[in-house]
């Protein structure tokens, strides 16, 4: 999608209702990770403890928790430098990541990763890097192995836009459509790589879409903050992918809230036009789910008072455990530089 | 210990038919390898054996060298092969960047067993971008393994265990070494990636060596016994993990170092090399160190520069008299038209 597409704001996709359970789940998900993200930016701002480079997926958890809902356990996904929100949909431990960015021994890498280098093998997040476009080929390989081992397993992908922009993109997704991997691409368009708007790195006109669709993959994109229309082409990816029929690229407009790296809103830097941050937010995620939700009366204003109010106690637990966790001890230095 | 003789190639080979013989999660990865060339012979015959895992690809190095580190976390062992080093640079984010460090920065839970295998070429107007010899960049980055064997019994040793170790190993392999011949026992085996390997027994000056330049000090050391200089030879085959206590052991003999790598001078290996031992036996030295190494020079092409541009055996019996005391004695005549460019006359070109 264009940026100009994007700003004149994505339609609902024309299809059938989402099943009330899977949207009850999605709902949920997509409020736990709003309050989960605001709160950890409240307190990374706050404390000035969690010293590490972190990118808060504010405004774009519709996308994460629309794809990760409807994946297996045992189906892998990466991602890169904004990775909170697919780490928390995939099902990753809330304070092995809290106990992460406080660099604490208990954190999902031991200390050693931080925001940028979140794991969790027990429900298939096999890593997120901040070098863009790094896990695109090491997403592919993860669903090549299977292919290998003769036991297929879908593999999905989390990037940004800027990531549409590196060689390995267009290597990995070329490589996935000539083998025919089970792998699905999904790029969250949030219109900036940092502070570069998409006009100033990629030609006027030309689709991300219709470059991956040049590679052969089947291309989707839609709206990005609609958690239905997310959901709806990721079944029809999944379908696809894991059917055999090859690599699917979906790319979904959205829009990142907070500042590129850190806690604060950073309208004063005047990258963004006036008033785009705001018509956004006028889209927002939670917002737009939660009212459809009512309006469906699969939820009302007492379940999510109750869920918000779990989430709050969930939250404020993995930072207790977070903070009270012991730093790595100094022998720790050196474990891990080799395997064997 | 059989005496069987092999290439260096053929060792090669024998190593990844071995690992992949005994596990299926092998395979190779490379331009060409299942071909006719077969990356210089060294996979020749792997494709036919087992079909589905020595696989071609295209020409997108760092986009491959990614897949074979998204295989390997998902248990695969990738052996990716680059029919020169340059190419591996196009690779060097997720080798570096990834590869490297994916057990460390993740906490030690995920690991990426897999090889990646350059070819360092020279001669024939290799010129400079098919000749580089770039361990010291590989060696400088923590977390990968790197080894330069320099024999064939090194070469399938070494490769067994970088096959089979859980982490990234790069080998590099230099080109002229391919068609020598040496004792290779059949069967599997396993080279430790550590210490220097005696070579020679020596008293008078030790040299230590990587790759190539290791046959070049066998080749001076024998012209210097009989000048009655007694030059002990130390093989690095393995450069990270650098363990130089053997080097130190034998500086403790001999007083005298020439440390003789196939890389470029400045911050180079032979510098480390130099570093290590005067670190740990300043006392033991009666002489300076002397590196011989190749100048910081892009390689030329044409023969009638590149005979100018490859340090000699000459150069490091010329090193070892002057450590010696003794004088530099006549220098080796080199013509521009010489055809220095071939290892020996089984070469010819274009290789």
């Amino acid at each position: 999608m264009t940026a100009e597409a994007l700003k004149t704001g994505a339609t609902m996709a024309e299809g059938g209702q989402i099943p009330p359970e899977a949207a009850r789940r999605m709902l949920d998900g997509i409020l736990r990770v709003r309050l989960i993200e605001q709160r950890i930016a409240e307190v990374y701002a706050k404390e000035q403890l969690m010293r590490c480079p972190t990118h808060f997926s504010i405004g774009q958890e519709a996308v994460a928790v629309g794809v990760c809902s409807q994946m297996a356990k045992d189906e892998k996904i990466t991602s890169a430098h904004r990775s909170h929100a697919h780490y928390l949909a995939k099902g990753g431990d809330l304070k092995a990541m809290v106990a992460e960015l406080y660099g604490k021994a208990t954190g999902c890498a031991n200390g050693k990763g931080g925001s940028m280098h979140l794991i969790d093998n027990n429900v298939g997040f096999i890593g997120a890097v901040p070098i863009v476009g790094a896990t695109i080929p090491i997403g592919v390989g993860c669903a090549y192995a299977s292919v290998l081992k003769k036991d297929p397993k879908l593999a999905v992908i989390f990037f940004g836009d800027g990531a549409a922009e590196t060689g390995v993109f267009h290597e990995s997704l070329a490589f996935a459509v000539l083998h025919k991997l089970p792998v699905v691409m999904v790029c969250e368009n949030n219109l900036y790589s940092v502070l570069s708007s998409l006009d100033v790195r990629q030609p006027p006109g030309r689709k991300l879409l219709d470059l991956a669709a040049a590679h052969g993959a089947l291309a989707l994109g839609g709206d990005g903050n609609d958690a239905d229309e997310v959901y709806r082409l990721t079944a029809q990816a999944f379908a696809h992918a894991r059917g055999g029929d090859g690599p699917v690229f979906l790319e979904f407009a959205t829009y990142r809230w907070l500042e590129h790296c850190g806690p604060l809103n950073d309208e004063h830097l005047g990258y963004r036009p006036e008033g785009e941050l705001d018509r956004w937010k006028e889209r927002d995620p939670l917002k737009l789910y939660a009212d459809r939700m009512v309006a469906r009366g699969l939820a009302d204003e007492a379940w999510i008072d109750s869920r918000t109010a779990a989430i709050h106690d969930e939250v404020e637990a993995a930072l207790t455990f977070g903070r009270e966790s012991p730093f790595p001890v100094r022998s720790e230095l050196d474990t891990y530089l080799y395997a064997s | 210990m059989s005496e069987r003789q092999l290439k260096f190639v053929e060792a090669l080979k024998e190593a990844q038919d071995i690992c992949m013989a005994a596990d299926p999660a092998v395979y190779i990865m490379g331009l060409g390898a299942p071909d006719a060339a077969s990356i210089f012979g060294s996979t020749k015959g792997l494709a036919e054996k087992y079909p589905d895992r020595v696989i071609d690809m295209p020409v997108s190095e760092a986009g491959m060298t990614g897949v074979a580190l998204g295989t390997a976390l998902s248990g695969m062992r990738p052996v990716m092969t680059h029919i020169r080093l340059e190419f591996a640079m196009l690779a060097m984010d997720q080798i570096v960047n990834h590869a490297a460090k994916w057990h460390y920065m993740f906490g030690g839970q995920a690991s990426a067993p897999m090889v990646i295998r350059c070819v360092v070429g020279r001669g024939w107007g290799q010129g400079p971008q098919h000749s580089q010899s770039l361990q010291a960049w590989f060696a400088h980055v923590p977390g990968l393994k790197v080894i330069m064997p320099a024999t064939p019994y090194d070469a399938k040793g070494l490769l067994i265990s970088a096959i089979e170790d859980d982490g990234p190993v790069v080998c590099l392999e230099h080109r002229w070494l391919y068609s020598i011949h040496g004792n290779v026992p059949e069967g599997h085996y396993r080279l430790p990636m550590g210490p220097a390997t005696r070579l020679r027994e020596g008293s008078d000056v030790t040299i230590a060596a990587t790759s190539y330049m290791t046959l070049e000090a066998v080749k001076a050391a024998e012209r210097l016994a009989a000048e009655g200089i007694s030059a002990e030879i130390l093989d690095v085959h393995t450069l990270n993990p650098f363990d130089a206590s053997p080097i130190l052991e034998s500086v403790k003999k001999t007083g005298r170092l020439i440390a003789a790598d196939t890389g470029c001078r400045n911050v180079g290996f032979a510098g480390e090399i130099v570093a290590r031992v005067v670190e740990g036996g300043l006392k033991d030295l009666k002489e300076a160190p002397v590196r011989i190494t190749l100048p910081d020079l892009p390689t030329p092409t044409t023969r009638a520069l590149s005979n100018y541009y490859y340090p000699q055996p000459d150069d490091i019996v010329v090193a070892a008299r002057q450590l010696m005391g003794r004088p530099a004695g006549e220098r080796q005549k080199i013509a521009p038209e010489d055809f220095l460019d071939v290892p020996d006359s089984s070469f010819t070109g274009p290789f």
